[in-house]
């Protein structure tokens, strides 16, 4: 790709890209203090599950709504995190700090390896691919009794880590800084040559390529990041619920959410999986806590395809058009 | 005869009568995904749904499962033309189909598996018919009805496709959309509607695999899983469009599988599957039997 092709960005967007840390890091600051002054674990706890939605989704944004390659197996990757998590912490007794470092590191790898088998061809094997990638990775941890098999491996917590009040609270600003770096992560490439080419593959793959865009180079390091960030939302599960099962870890739950969040919140926008992310595993936690789990999860299911029917461009894509 | 011989002999001949069971279960999607160029994510899961009902109108009228199966193949045809309605109408017209479209058929796979864990619970469901502990011995080789029956309800559905494909105008209709959908309109015969025929087509063969799955095995809501990336890999590898190019490769893969299961332990049959998959889209992406794009 050559200058002359695509221009580089143009010189404010340094002082955009400050301006979201900033603010990011305020919003974060309000949060947490927010959250202190209501004073319960479980405001903790919820908190958690909605950002590690936020970094999946976001994740999945990467690859899926800037190329719009769709990764079926979100679920497949953020085990893969957790279980790496789980055999650090098995072997060498690491906490979740390494754990998240490990995890970014073989969910990428496994991210690249899939992309390229299955990237030089068209768009739908690699979805195909990833969701069976996510059924067998499932059977080799369900045969690995070094992680405890089918019957799941349990995580002896620390009480507490000192500046904090509760492990709880802990593991939600672990969270919420993960947060905070994916959505600036997904930030950055938008507004990066990364991220004009991938925009470029999605709208025409061989355009691209004939104007001389790196198209397999690019869907490489995007499905690389893009997998790395799946793990990393995956890593502190272990240590934020304890224990972790194969069914748990490889729950297609995270799958479908991973596609519904930046969907109907709008993909190829960094602020639509966050918009998505929020508003919908608010909605399931509210739901879960009010009526069946399985029932909120159809609900969640018919959002999908109700919302990508009738708002092929979600809910920003649509603000945007009135 | 030596064990190890009759050991493989057996492998070989249940894994032929397995890849009959997963000829089923392509054959509708080479009609889908291969013809009409529509992932349908949601085909095993659909596949699935067949089985559950053929269980719950089975048990209720005390009627043979794979009957069952035959019979409810026209409400899944309906069934098929009316979420086809709703791709063509949403997607496949507004050219969404990529992304949009892919997160549909998720959405519908998804909506299909926790409705039926609602419905029936999360626990196995099973309908054995007598036949279904019969095994016929042929010498060393074990010949079980369980797998014979479904597999010989298989070829013939699939034998009565592949007439009505070769034999009747919509038949060729629906080969020739596949190829040009341009051309047909051309002819006088409206492309949309030759699709949503095959597509209803292919979602009925969907019902009568599930019929034929229920009395191989119990099923539970999510036991679709595992053949997704199955039905896939076999679709494929047998070329995308080509109904017998799947069920070389359904019998081949029934085969691979099997023996895999019987020397090395059955966990390990599903990572066979993807295995396959993956070798074949890195090595040979038009398929074993296809041909060079």
């Amino acid at each position: 790709m050559s200058a002359t092709t695509l221009p580089a960005p143009a010189m404010p967007t340094a002082r955009l890209h400050l301006s979201y840390w900033l603010g990011a890091g305020a919003l974060a600051v309000a949060l947490i203090l927010l959250l202190r002054l209501i004073g319960n674990e479980y405001g903790w706890y919820a908190g958690y599950f909605v950002l590690q939605y936020v970094v999946l989704a976001a994740a999945w944004n990467i690859l899926g709504g800037y190329a719009g390659y769709v990764n079926f197996g979100a679920a497949g990757f953020m085990a893969t995190g957790s279980y790496t998590t789980i055999v650090l912490y098995e072997a060498l007794g690491l906490g979740v700090i390494p754990g998240i470092l490990g995890a970014a590191v073989v969910a990428g790898l496994l991210g690249l390896g899939t992309g390229y088998l299955t990237l030089r061809l068209r768009g739908v094997y690699f979805s195909i691919a990833t969701l069976s990638l996510s059924v067998v990775l499932q059977t080799i941890v369900v045969n690995w009794d070094y992680v405890g098999g089918s019957r799941g491996a349990y995580i002896i917590r620390p009480m507490e880590v000192p500046p904090f009040a509760s492990y709880g609270e802990y593991i939600f600003v672990v969270m919420l800084v993960l947060a905070v770096i994916a959505v600036g992560i997904g930030r950055t490439v938008e507004f990066s040559r990364l991220g004009r080419g991938l925009q470029a593959i999605r709208d025409n793959e061989r355009a691209a390529e004939a104007v001389g865009v790196p198209t397999l180079r690019l869907k490489l390091i995007a499905t690389t990041l893009s997998g790395a960030l799946m793990g990393v939302a995956g890593a502190p599960l272990p240590f934020y619920a304890g224990y972790l099962n194969p069914e748990g870890a490889f729950n297609l739950a995270y799958a479908v959410n991973a596609i519904a969040m930046p969907l109907i919140g709008g993909a190829g926008t960094w602020l639509g999986p966050v918009i998505g992310a929020v508003l919908l595993a608010t909605l399931q936690q509210a739901a879960t806590v009010t009526i069946s789990s399985a029932l909120n999860l159809w609900i969640v299911g018919w959002m999908l395809v109700i919302f990508v029917a009738l708002f092929p461009r979600g809910i920003l894509g649509w603000f945007r058009r009135r | 005869m030596d064990p190890t011989v009759s050991l493989l002999l057996n492998g070989i001949v249940s894994g032929l009568l397995l890849g009959g069971l997963y000829a089923a279960a392509a054959s509708g999607l080479a009609v889908s995904f291969g013809m009409l160029d529509i992932v349908n994510i949601a085909h095993p899961a659909l596949m699935v749904a067949g089985g559950f009902a053929v269980i719950l109108i089975g048990t209720a009228l005390g009627l043979d499962p794979l009957l069952v199966a035959v019979l409810q193949a026209p409400v899944f045809y309906l069934l098929g033309t009316g979420i086809y309605r709703a791709y063509n109408h949403f997607f496949e017209r507004r050219g969404d189909e990529a992304l949009q479209g892919l997160a549909f058929f998720f959405g519908v796979m998804f909506i299909i598996e926790v409705g039926l864990v609602m419905l029936f619970g999360p626990e196995q469901r099973f309908l054995d018919p007598d036949y279904a502990f019969v095994t016929w011995r042929l010498g060393e080789i074990d010949v079980p009805l369980r797998m014979l029956a479904p597999a010989l309800l298989a070829m013939a559905a699939i034998g009565a496709l592949w007439l009505f494909l070769t034999r009747s105008f919509t038949g060729l209709a629906i080969a020739a959309v596949a190829q040009d959908p341009e051309a047909l309109r051309l002819m006088a015969v409206d492309p949309v509607r030759i699709k949503r025929m095959a597509f209803g087509i292919s979602v009925a063969l969907a019902a009568v695999a599930g019929g034929a799955l229920v009395v191989v095995q119990p099923i539970d809501p999510s036991s679709h899983h595992v053949f997704i990336g199955r039905v896939f890999a076999i679709c494929i590898m047998g070329g995308m469009a080509s109904l017998s190019g799947a069920v070389m490769a359904a019998f081949l893969f029934g085969v691979v599988e099997n023996v895999t299961a019987t020397f090395y332990g059955p966990s390990w049959s599903p990572a066979v599957a993807f295995g396959w998959l993956l070798l074949v889209l890195a090595v040979r992406p038009q398929g074993l039997f296809g041909r060079a794009a």
